[in-house]
């Protein structure tokens, strides 16, 4: 505990205790059924804003269709397991697979290229999923959807009810931040890092920059398709709306509220923006003005805080760290 | 650097437990037993100041009757939603001026959904742990219905639905029932027209949505038992605003009428592409645009257009000796007086869930949703602004194709046309 | 002979459909070319054209007058919102001032919904409704108005870049922006120019569009999206590129869906995306150079 590298160890998995703590606590300080299932669509939300957040942070790259990830993540689990009675976790993992196969057919021709072909290849491909849900009706029942999807099991115990449900969609989050730190602080972090700084330099240093951004890609992808599955079986309904252009661009949204350049930024963002809509619905004076209440909020924040709230944060602190150590000397 | 990055995620973790915490503490009841007094004037005493009493009506006391409804006021179904709210404001100040519920004053609680499924999931969340209501109506639309239904089957809370999905009542499900005319009504209103006009061969064009889709389901089914062949469909994406190849396709097939399904705008534009296509065969049109705002968009295209509706619409047309007529007199008379716009369809569906709530709970007199369900399940002959409504425990929706009375666009009105 | 009838119509139609597309894809190039941010404001300034345009129209202002004011009105939003919400995001990256328009637009389409309700709102068309025919094909006299209009004001611009000094100092920004500043052009007000005049040729478009779409707070999007497709088939950056690209869409979209499906409508502008993107992703007159946004 006393070497320098044991200490940085020891608090490098710090936040991810304390986020387990919290995990762990919210369902027993909040009895309340809305307010967990809030915590359980904030969840969900993180879950792809974390893949986004390292595409857009990491790799420097936009994507405008992650709902349609999302969607197909959602459409696997429910058609696998209504119409083939497959087990739920099998569906996710095909699901999985299969949207990182599709990710992987996108992303590797606009991923080579330099700028921002990913984002407008995304908003097609996005908006064409979205249709083909719609179109396929004899898998996917059309604007009807799909109803009575089986919820998870783990052995004996079914994932129902929003507890239940809370617990397994953060604790796939929990994961998904634990690996995406690892990656970050890896040699393939180091290298998008690079990337995001300068491909020229990067490419220049022998990093092979495209293949890096498609695998990026690719997990970002997959996140999304897992928060996908694991929307089905706790809503046990899908239907084509929530996978539209809308929910792309609020993952996006997420994402630079947050901060992109933080992994911690997904989180933040998808936990301001979920409550922050939640208490303009509550709030009688705004409540009418929704609309162009959120629009303002969010305006202001990218204006004042263009690095995202988890940036300005650590910006602050560092801030303070600096005082200090001036104050010190 | 390697051991700055750590410190750096903690304190960024550190401030974002308690932003959540405090934000969820905003979003949790206020005072878990009971409203607090003096916080917020309650539904009763805003309307004394809103609206006298009238006369003979004792103020309604004691704690607030809650029903909550989930509308889409912004979103895609912003259209039906905003109408359902006003229409949902305003009955529960006039049932409020008349003495309320029970003898209490009546809380009509409205959350939006944003046209979203996961929202609207949660308003039902809301309205049920939250604020305990006795019964839901709403949601606006069959996605954001289907989404919720779960959600209530699980509560035992009762839920009045104003969309118009078939697969919301059936199969039937205990707990869901719904107000609006089904499209199944809808087109036997419509085969009956056909036969009387001897017309045998038609083309269908409908919107890419729920409410299209199921609409040329039905229609599909319905006709093809009836002998009437449909010759060609044709669809269109619910923001196209040019339906020009989808009728000149239409045209070429030589149908005896065009029947169209969908919501404001696109009907608008299939009338107009007709009239700049020269298709004079006559243009049936789904229960969807039975409102002021199509003969607005569709101007002098509109002219001729017929279509199944509701009585609300064409209330003034409606003979003084049916039964529907004073609530819609009232209530069309009412609507506009304070919101300067008629009442359409979807306000209609907002006043016929409410008011079966209410009368269930009269009824049943009790709060309590199960008690308040199997009230509402013996619903007879209750007259809305939809139709007459009977629920049983093989039909939650309540109403037969008498509900709708055909009418005709002329000189830029809506007029009875039987 | 009823198969060509009806090519004809399809290509008609599909022509004044893709002028629309064109003169929006148009309105995003010019952005583009000057600040790097893909606006996604572009639909809403299309949409607060025709919603003042209708409103003024039904206070019976002449259209002849209604036009430019609506015109100059949805200009001065863009400006604002290049100085309010842009413009202080210049230092940061180009996909923050890309998210802040996101903000703008779901700001103005929450403003318009509580100034005109959610409702579609019609305009009468310009010069009454009595269709045209050319040869077979049947033509709403407003279409031939959004043609007209579209060439007048492609025309129109591409005269401003190529003959004032303004334009030719746009271009240079488009070009090199630190080069620009370096030749003592103001890079900052070229952005807010190109803010303005890209709102300002959008809300013009919005007013010739209202009489023949209708239009409601929320008629942007759709066709924004539809316009991006536009500017980047014709390649992004090039504004003749744009209309031809737009026009391309809109004749595509009529012919899929008159010979393929309706039920495909869509798809096929966005499937002709994904084609260029992998096959030319400078786009089909852009110059095949690497250099993307």
């Amino acid at each position: 505990m006393t070497t320098p590298r044991a200490r940085s160890v020891f608090l490098g998995s710090l936040p991810v205790l304390a986020l387990v703590v919290g995990v762990v606590a919210f369902p027993l300080v909040f009895r309340n059924n809305y307010v967990q299932s809030v915590g359980a669509t904030i969840g969900l939300y993180s879950l792809v804003a974390l893949g986004l957040c390292l595409l857009i942070g990491y790799a420097g790259q936009v994507s405008l269709g992650h709902a349609a990830f999302y969607g197909l993540g959602a459409y696997s689990s429910a058609v696998l397991t209504t119409r083939l009675h497959w087990d739920p976790w099998l569906a996710m993992l095909v699901g999985a697979v299969l949207t990182g196969a599709v990710a992987w057919l996108v992303g590797r021709p606009t991923l080579r290229l330099h700028g921002h072909h990913l984002a407008m290849a995304t908003l097609g491909f996005g908006i064409i999923m979205q249709i083909v849900f719609i179109e396929g009706d004899e898998l996917t029942g059309g604007f009807g959807g799909i109803t009575s999807i089986p919820p998870l099991r783990i052995g004996g115990l079914s994932i129902t009810g929003d507890v239940r449900n809370f617990y397994a969609i953060w604790a796939v989050v929990v994961l998904c931040v634990m690996a995406s730190r690892c990656l970050v602080d890896s040699r393939v972090g180091r290298a998008l890092r690079a990337i995001h700084d300068s491909e020229t330099a990067a490419a220049a240093c022998g990093v092979d920059v495209s293949t890096y951004k498609v695998q990026v890609f690719v997990l970002s992808a997959v996140f999304a398709s897992v928060a996908g599955s694991l929307y089905a079986h706790y809503i046990t309904f899908v239907s084509p709306d929530p996978f539209s252009l809308a929910f792309s661009i609020q993952m996006l949204v997420i994402v630079i509220v947050g901060g992109s350049r933080n992994v911690w930024g997904a989180l933040l963002g998808a936990a301001l923006m979920t409550a922050l809509a939640q208490q303009i619905e509550k709030t009688d004076a705004i409540k009418d003005l929704s609309d162009v209440a959120y629009g303002l909020v969010l305006v202001l924040f990218i204006v004042f805080m263009p690095a995202g709230l988890a940036g300005a944060l650590s910006k602050g602190l560092a801030r303070v760290r600096a005082q200090r150590a001036d104050e010190n000397a | 650097m390697r051991g700055q990055r750590p410190h750096r995620g903690l304190a960024v973790l550190v401030i974002l437990l308690p932003v959540v915490v405090l934000v969820m503490w905003g979003c949790q009841p206020k005072a878990p037993t009971g409203p607090e007094p003096g916080v917020q004037p309650t539904p009763a005493e805003e309307n004394q100041a809103a609206t006298p009493l009238e006369s003979g009506a004792k103020a309604p006391t004691g704690e607030p009757v809650k029903v909550g409804a989930i509308f889409s006021v912004t979103g895609n179904n912003a259209p039906l939603g905003e109408p359902e709210k006003r229409a949902a404001q305003l009955i529960q100040e006039e049932i409020n001026a008349k003495g309320g519920v029970l003898g209490r004053p009546l809380q009509v609680i409205v959350k939006d959904d944003k046209t979203d499924t996961t929202e609207a999931v949660n308003a039902a969340k809301d309205l049920i742990n939250t604020e305990k209501v006795c019964a839901i109506i709403g949601p606006s639309g069959t996605p954001t219905t289907m989404a919720i239904v779960p959600t209530m089957e699980e509560a035992k809370v009762p839920l009045v639905s104003c969309a118009a999905g078939m697969k919301i009542t059936n199969p039937i499900k205990p707990y869901v029932f719904a107000v609006p005319q089904t499209d199944t009504l809808a087109v036997a209103k419509i085969i009956e027209y056909l036969k009387a006009n001897r017309i045998e061969k038609v083309a269908t064009i409908y919107v890419k949505d729920p409410y299209g889709e199921s609409g040329q389901e039905q229609l599909s089914t319905h006709l093809s038992k009836a002998q009437i062949k449909i010759l060609g469909s044709e669809s269109y994406a619910k923001d196209d605003t040019d339906m020009t190849t989808q009728l000149t396709k239409l045209r070429g097939l030589q149908p005896q009428a065009i029947i169209c399904w969908g919501t404001n705008p696109g009907p608008a534009h299939v009338a107009k592409g007709m009239k700049k296509l020269g298709m004079t065969m006559p243009l049936i049109q789904s229960h969807g645009v039975a409102n002021a705002k199509f003969l607005e968009l569709a101007a002098d295209a509109g002219e001729g257009v017929m279509l199944p509706a509701g009585r609300l619409v064409v209330w003034e047309a409606v003979p003084d000796s049916h039964p529907q007529k004073p609530i819609l007199k009232s209530f069309a008379e009412a609507f506009r007086a304070k919101y300067s716009k008629d009442a359409d369809t979807f306000a209609g569906h907002a006043y016929d869930s409410l008011h079966i709530v209410i009368s269930a709970i009269e009824a049943a007199k009790s709060t309590e949703p199960a008690k308040v369900r199997d009230a509402l399940e013996k619903t007879k002959d209750f007259v809305g602004t939809a139709g007459v409504f009977t629920y049983t425990p093989q039909d939650h929706n309540g109403l037969t194709k008498d509900a709708f009375v055909w009418v005709k666009v002329e000189g830029g009105k809506w007029k009875l046309a039987e | 002979m009823h198969l060509a009838d009806s090519l004809l119509q399809f290509t008609v139609s599909g022509i004044a459909l893709g002028a629309i597309y064109g003169i929006v894809g148009l309105g995003f190039t010019i952005i583009f070319n000057a600040t790097g941010v893909i606006n996604f404001a572009q639909g809403e300034f299309v949409m607060l054209g025709g919603l003042v345009a209708a409103t003024l129209v039904s206070l019976h202002v002449p259209v002849a007058l209604a036009l430019p004011i609506a015109g100059f009105a949805v200009a001065i939003v863009g400006l604002l919102v290049q100085r309010l919400a842009v413009q202080p995001l210049t230092r940061s990256s180009v996909i923050s001032m890309v998210t802040v328009t996101i903000g703008v637009s779901v700001l103005l389409r929450g403003v318009a919904k509580e100034l005109w309700g959610p409702n579609s709102v019609a305009m009468a068309p310009f010069s009454g409704s009595q269709p045209l025919h050319l040869g077979t094909a049947a033509v709403e006299p407003q279409e031939v108005w959004v043609v007209a209009t579209v060439l007048v004001i492609v025309v129109g611009v591409q005269l401003f870049f190529e003959h004032t000094m303004v334009g030719k100092a746009m271009r240079a920004c488009a070009i090199n922006r630190a080069a620009a500043q370096l030749a003592g052009i103001s890079v900052d007000r070229m952005n807010l120019l190109a803010f303005g005049l890209s709102a300002g040729i959008s809300g013009l478009a919005g007013v010739v569009l209202a009489p023949l779409t209708m239009v409601s707070y929320s008629s942007g999007t759709p066709i924004a999206v539809k316009g991006f497709c536009a500017a980047i088939v014709g390649g992004l950056g090039n504004s003749a590129g744009a209309v031809v690209g737009g026009i391309l869409l809109g004749m595509l979209e009529s012919l899929g869906a008159g010979f393929i499906s309706s039920d495909y409508k869509n798809a096929f502008a966005l499937l002709v995306l994904l084609l260029v993107l992998v096959l030319r992703p400078s786009g089909l007159l852009g110059k095949r150079t690497d250099r993307g946004l």
